[in-house]
């Protein structure tokens, strides 16, 4: 059973995530967004969309930075007080990103205007995101210092797997409510080509902070787009 | 010197009736879609009135366009730290308009009208919201919903340029006697200096460099809609359908081909003018950057003159086709705006350099003080040319809408228009006197020749003569789409690259 969830699992999804998001890129680059509905709504959208996206990122940086300095983490929580300082951060942010979410599923249930507009996908991503981010918390309240133990137990598994030798006796111990949170984050990754979740891979918005002000594109001088104006 | 070319469309307000026959070809052609139904490319406004979408005038609700901070141009939406206020603010935008700002889309049930069972009452046709398909309780804002509504206190007193009229003019909006309103046409500016492309996290928005068109790439715009909110004059509209803005687009696969814009070809009052100029694109900052009250003249200054050898010269090496440098030398909108100086851009202060030009209008020629007793000036008195200031549409309102707030080139626009009727009613009627026409051409600058040109262009112009349009030799770049127009009806045009016009299914 483990072996399967956390064996073969993760390597089917990556392998759905990473063909589908170039098959999904290549056929069709033009649905390559989140389909904003501000337009339609944008007075409940202020109280989720925001604390959504800062809480989430927020969490979703610590796990990243875990993933790759578990070592530094577990460095840093050596001194009680940081340790504290770090959990209650993190704590913070999850409820901060679990209001934001509770606000878009109300406002995606309620408003007529958002509803005409919400797929299938939409409601199953909802469902997926609030499943993670109450396991998260759970996790974080129930199983205490899950900073430490995710360097030391998560972690490696995860590597392990990106390394093609999967370790599923890091996991296979865990709570239940520990494994739902990671195999969820699995299913999450493999929904990334099939929905709006399609958005956060992009790199334009990167860019610009870079680029020109202006763009201006001539078809005589060159097939593909060029940026000539320069502001200094 | 960077030279490059442009289209620009200008209006002659005088003429336009109000009847938009513009917005509904545009319509027609371009914006018969799902989510596009509230989208107006082109608009034609009531003025005094809150405009569409409402207040779009009103920068500090809106925060469009640029301003100078610091020695240095910058987005007004970035107000603070800067670009990086542009991913911060990438998951919920303040300034962006709602479709409450423009109106919610609706059809009426008519289905009803046949198909209502038998009964003591008159079926009606209930107004259907094309969002929600549910039926709406009331209509409360629509296309034009302040038409003709020059005197309404709800929409007209709304008017961002009525800032600075004194008491009395404001007063004018009430009574009947005095009332004042004419219309404004409005489609994208395509600027030289665009917003809506500055703003844009994707980089999805561009102005050709051959024509200066603005276009947004339907395949790599991301939904973000700082356009929507960067662009002062609110012409990029988000298509809340597929998740994707949509913008005037001056109709480029008919001008490409010499063929004039959907809503100019069909402008009933003949209002509209269309032609190219040439501009010295390395002096675009400092032009976005000159005060207020100079801004207009820094906008005359870029524009090249076509007939200068220097200038022709420095086209060719460009590798632009003659009949682009002939169409410039016979462009109404080089002669309107920069020869005659009668042309004057709307809003110049908002800094995007725009690049369609307006005849303030003149008529009816009717007196402010004289409101009382019909209104008319005397066109046998000198009064008729010397106090354009008492007319009924006030200066100072005209002045904030087209020139910056500087009166002296309203006045300027509106005294040659004088002037031009006063040489024209002296040879056809002859009963203003010829030394009071030369002193009124000598005092506004025009020759005869130029009052003869000018009463040619705006009154008598022929389709040929109104729409100076270069093609652009297409041909040697791309293949030929195989679909006939009626198949590409409403779906080319947005620079996706699928035949069929892409819909979403996630």
């Amino acid at each position: 059973m483990n072996q399967m969830f956390f064996g073969a699992m993760p390597y089917i999804l990556l392998t759905i995530a990473i063909v589908g998001m170039i098959w999904r890129f290549t056929t069709s680059r033009y649905s390559w967004s989140s389909q904003s509905s501000q337009f339609l709504e944008n007075k409940t959208l202020f109280f989720g969309s925001f604390p959504w996206h800062y809480g989430i990122i927020t969490i979703l940086v610590g796990h990243i930075i875990g993933f790759f300095v578990p070592s530094a983490v577990l460095a840093w929580n050596g001194v009680p007080v940081r340790l504290y300082i770090l959990e209650l951060t993190g704590l913070a942010f999850g409820f901060l990103a679990l209001f934001g979410l509770l606000a878009l599923i109300y406002r995606r249930l309620t408003n007529a205007r958002v509803k005409a507009l919400t797929s299938g996908w939409d409601v199953l991503i909802l469902i997926v995101l609030l499943i993670q981010v109450v396991t998260g918390l759970g996790n974080a309240i129930v199983y205490r210092w899950g900073s430490n133990w995710y360097a030391a137990s998560a972690v490696p598994w995860m590597w392990s797997i990106f390394k093609l030798n999967p370790q599923v006796d890091y996991v296979a111990n865990l709570p239940l409510v520990t494994k739902v949170h990671i195999f969820n984050a699995m299913i999450f990754i493999g929904l990334i080509p099939f929905s709006r979740l399609a958005h956060f891979v992009v790199v334009n918005p990167y860019k610009y902070l870079w680029r020109p002000y202006q763009v201006v594109r001539w078809y005589k001088r060159d097939p593909r787009t060029a940026n000539v104006i320069q502001y200094k | 010197m960077d030279l490059r070319a442009q289209l620009s469309m200008s209006f002659h307000m005088d003429k336009c009736i109000g009847c938009h026959t513009c917005s509904v070809s545009c319509k027609n052609v371009w914006t018969t879609r799902r989510g596009a139904e509230y989208m107006w490319w082109n608009n034609v406004e009531t003025k005094p009135g809150a405009g569409y979408p409402l207040t779009w005038e009103d920068q500090e609700r809106y925060r469009g366009g640029w301003e100078v901070s610091g020695g240095s141009l910058r987005l007004k939406l970035l107000k603070g730290p800067g670009k990086i206020r542009t991913l911060a603010n990438i998951f919920f935008q303040p300034n962006l308009p709602t479709i409450d700002d423009y109106y919610e889309p609706f059809t009426f049930d008519y289905q009803n009208l046949f198909n209502a069972p038998a009964g003591d009452d008159q079926p009606v046709a209930r107004p259907k919201s094309l969002i929600t398909g549910e039926f709406m309780e009331k209509i409360v804002l629509g296309p034009n919903w302040d038409d003709d509504m020059g005197g309404s206190p709800l929409y007209a007193s709304n008017d961002p340029n009525l800032k600075g009229l004194s008491e009395s003019q404001k007063e004018m909006l009430t009574k009947f006697h005095k009332l004042f309103f004419f219309y404004l046409p409005r489609i994208c500016n395509h600027c030289l200096n665009p917003a809506c492309v500055a703003s844009c996290p994707s980089g999805a928005i561009y102005k050709r460099g051959e024509d200066g068109i603005v276009l947004i790439d339907q395949d790599t715009c991301r939904a973000w809609r700082f356009c929507v909110s960067a662009c002062p004059y609110k012409k990029p509209y988000y298509n809340w359908a597929n998740g994707k803005s949509e913008k005037c687009i001056f109709c480029y696969p008919r001008t490409e081909t010499g063929q004039a814009n959907a809503c100019a070809h069909a402008c009933t009052g003949r209002i509209r003018f269309v032609g190219a100029l040439f501009y010295d694109a390395d002096r675009i900052e400092d032009v976005a950057k000159s005060p207020d009250e100079r801004i207009v003249e820094a906008m005359r200054d870029i524009i090249l003159d076509p007939f200068d050898p220097r200038v022709i010269e420095e086209a060719r090496k460009q590798g632009m086709d003659d009949n682009w440098i002939k169409a410039a030398q016979e462009s109404p909108a080089y002669n309107l705006f920069k020869k005659w100086r009668i042309a004057l851009p709307n809003h110049p202060e908002f800094r995007t350099v725009p690049m369609n030009f307006y005849l303030p209008p003149l008529s009816p020629i009717l007196h402010n003080a004289k409101a009382e007793s019909g209104g008319m000036f005397d066109p046998e008195s000198s009064e008729f040319f010397n106090s354009i200031d008492k007319m009924r549409v006030p200066v100072r309102f005209l002045a904030n809408m087209l020139s910056a707030g500087n009166e002296q080139l309203v006045l300027e626009s509106l005294k040659k228009q004088m002037a031009v009727r006063m040489f024209i009613r002296q040879q056809r009627v002859g009963d203003v006197g010829d030394s009071a026409v030369k002193n009124a051409l000598s005092s506004v600058g025009l020759t005869a020749q130029d009052c003869t040109d000018i009463y040619r262009l705006v009154s008598l112009g022929t389709f040929q003569e109104r729409f100076v349009i270069p093609e652009t030799h297409r041909e040697h770049q791309t293949a030929v789409d195989p679909r006939t127009m009626y198949e590409k009806r409403g779906t080319v045009g947005f620079g996706a690259k699928n035949a069929e016009f892409p819909r979403r299914t996630w």
